[in-house]
């Protein structure tokens, strides 16, 4: 399976990756190997076999109760935060 | 008649009224100082793990049993991949190929009195996103993740609406439907319950659908209706001329009313949808659902039909009065105590008191009169204590005060007369006053009996029981 170089700019636009020109033969060639390899399983049989959702089959998900357990931290958490103001995280410009 | 069929579809997102986040032990109270309810999983630090919130599940499974619908044995949470600052893990946690709800309906009625059916594809649960203030940040944007992983119940239409008013109707009836079941308290200022509406227009006999703009974020009913009738014409306008409909996020704007381009679908559409590898698929058992099931209250349209059998109401009548449930306790609350009358207490509810509670912008809750105290105020209708003309003046005295009716009319002298001999006594001072009129009607015009009943009715203050007067007055005038 051979990735496009336009697949492979979209992927990277999706991954809000910037990539050298130089770069994109190397992913094309790499992820393409990848995709290769993975294609393997294309082979295998799966009639009847039903699509799993988790590679822990059988067991389902737990809930917990709805409880508040949780308090006010925001001050350690935005302790890690480049810029804050007013209790907001800021960030570059999001919209015009 | 225009020569194009409109086709909406809507998305509409209910915040469902959980104490705490969908996937954390993080408050959902609205209002909070910005961040005091993120925390480490709604922050999306490494390392940290989702727990689903079993009553989130409990609300699902309760909507959809109330729409009709499949509630999944098995569901699976999927990560819909996007990069935005209100969402800082990167993706957000929903449901992609097997929701928690499918193939539900509701029913509307239309207009002209009609009902149709709106089909229901789907609903599912997933986080909402935070919130992103651009203004007074020059350069900036402040994020606010209080409201990030609140839980949301994401109900998607099939495109059956065919007007503005339809998606509106519908969009009426499931913001009814949720208060019922108690999922979501339809705060639409708050943003609680939200609207995505899907709309493309065809040419009639058409089966294929045109291409739709998606319209964002819709969050009142009147924004709903306008939003998609300008959109109708934006896109039959394109048509018309030659264009074609691009594909497309729009947003309203409700100070121009119009809508405007947010970004082009086919760069911001692909989400890479995958099963979340840190949530086991949600298994239900019908002993579950089953218990949910006798948990459900009685529903609008059970309700509204229980009013029109058990009250004698029509069915606008029962529509208005159970388009909420705290409205519906209400007035029968009124017809319980005085259960010889339902039409009476709803000719009051819908009218005086609707009136008088939507001139002050008040919920049936704040009423300012109790359902004790209008029963009290009808009882005396009843009984000809007072005529309905002075109990409007009763009524707006009681709203005033806060006093009851038996308190004012006693005060204000306000007890209809019925007693015969006093009306008589009235009505002949009223023709000895007025000898000209009096020749006149028994020369044969008729019209002055209105003249003569205003009089008398002056003469009393509006006292005198009209019925009575009517009777009376004829005999006399007649000589």
């Amino acid at each position: 399976m051979a990735l496009t170089r336009e697949q492979i700019e979209s992927i990277a636009h999706l991954a809000r990756l910037q990539l050298q020109e130089s770069e994109i033969p190397v992913y094309q060639q790499s992820l393409s190997s990848i995709l290769d390899f993975v294609s393997q399983l294309d082979r295998a049989e799966t009639q009847g076999v039903e699509p799993m959702a988790h590679p822990l089959p059988g067991l389902a998900q737990r809930l917990r109760p709805d409880v508040v357990t949780e308090r006010d931290a925001h001050e350690r958490y935005q302790a890690n935060a480049p810029q804050v103001e007013a209790g907001l995280y800021l960030v570059p410009k999001v919209i015009e | 008649m225009s020569e194009w069929e409109t086709v909406i579809g809507l998305e509409i997102h209910a915040q469902l009224a959980t104490r705490s986040k969908i996937f954390s032990g993080s408050s959902t109270a609205y209002g909070a100082p910005p961040n005091a309810q993120a925390n480490l999983v709604d922050l999306g630090y490494p390392g940290v793990l989702p727990v689903l919130n079993a009553e989130a599940v409990r609300m699902a499974v309760k909507f959809g049993l109330a729409i009709d619908a499949t509630v999944a044995r098995h569901s699976v949470f999927a990560r819909k991949n996007y990069f935005y600052p209100d969402l800082p893990k990167g993706y957000q946690i929903s449901q992609y190929e097997l929701p928690i709800v499918a193939h539900g309906k509701l029913e509307i009625v239309l207009d002209d009195g009609a009902k149709k059916v709106i089909g229901i594809t789907r609903a599912h649960l997933e986080e909402d996103a935070g919130k992103s203030l651009h203004e007074g940040l020059p350069g900036a944007s402040g994020i606010d993740l209080n409201r990030a992983g609140t839980p949301l119940l994401e109900i998607v239409s099939e495109p059956d609406l065919r007007s503005a008013r339809e998606a509106v109707a519908y969009m009426k009836k499931l913001h009814t439907l949720v208060r019922y079941l108690e999922i979501c308290d339809g705060n639409m200022q708050e943003g609680s319950f939200r609207c995505d509406a899907n709309v493309s227009v065809r040419r009639k006999g058409e089966t294929k659908f045109g291409t739709r703009a998606e319209i964002k974020n819709l969050n009142s009913f009147r924004f709903v209706e306008k939003a998609i009738n300008y959109e109708v014409e934006r896109q039959i306008d394109i048509l018309e001329s030659g264009g074609k409909v691009i594909q497309e996020t729009r947003l309203y704007d409700p100070d121009k009313g119009e809508t405007r381009s947010m970004r082009t679908k086919e760069e911001a559409n692909d989400y890479r949808y995958f099963p979340d590898p840190d949530l086991l698929p949600l298994k239900l058992d019908d002993a579950f659902i089953e218990e949910v099931r006798t948990s459900l209250p009685e529903l609008p349209d059970q309700k509204a039909a229980r009013f029109t059998s058990q009250y004698g109401l029509s069915a606008y009548d029962a529509g208005v009065l159970t388009s909420s449930r705290e409205l519906a306790a209400y007035y029968e609350d009124v017809v319980r105590q005085v259960p010889e009358d339902p039409k009476l207490a709803a000719n009051w509810v819908m009218g005086e008191l609707a009136a008088a509670l939507n001139k002050e912008g008040l919920e049936i809750t704040e009423s300012r009169i109790s359902s004790g105290a209008l029963a009290g105020l009808l009882k005396r209708i009843r009984d000809n204590t007072i005529s309905g003309k002075i109990a409007k003046d009763v009524f707006e005295a009681m709203w005033s005060s806060g006093r009851d009716a038996d308190a004012l009319i006693e005060e204000k002298g306000l007890r209809q007369i019925t007693d015969t001999a006093a009306i008589e006594k009235v009505i002949d001072e009223v023709m000895a006053k007025n000898p000209g009129q009096l020749a006149e009607y028994r020369s044969g015009k008729d019209k002055l009996f209105g003249f003569f009943v205003g009089q008398v009715m002056k003469a009393t203050q509006g006292k005198a029981n009209p019925a009575q007067v009517n009777e009376l007055l004829k005999k006399k005038l007649a000589g």
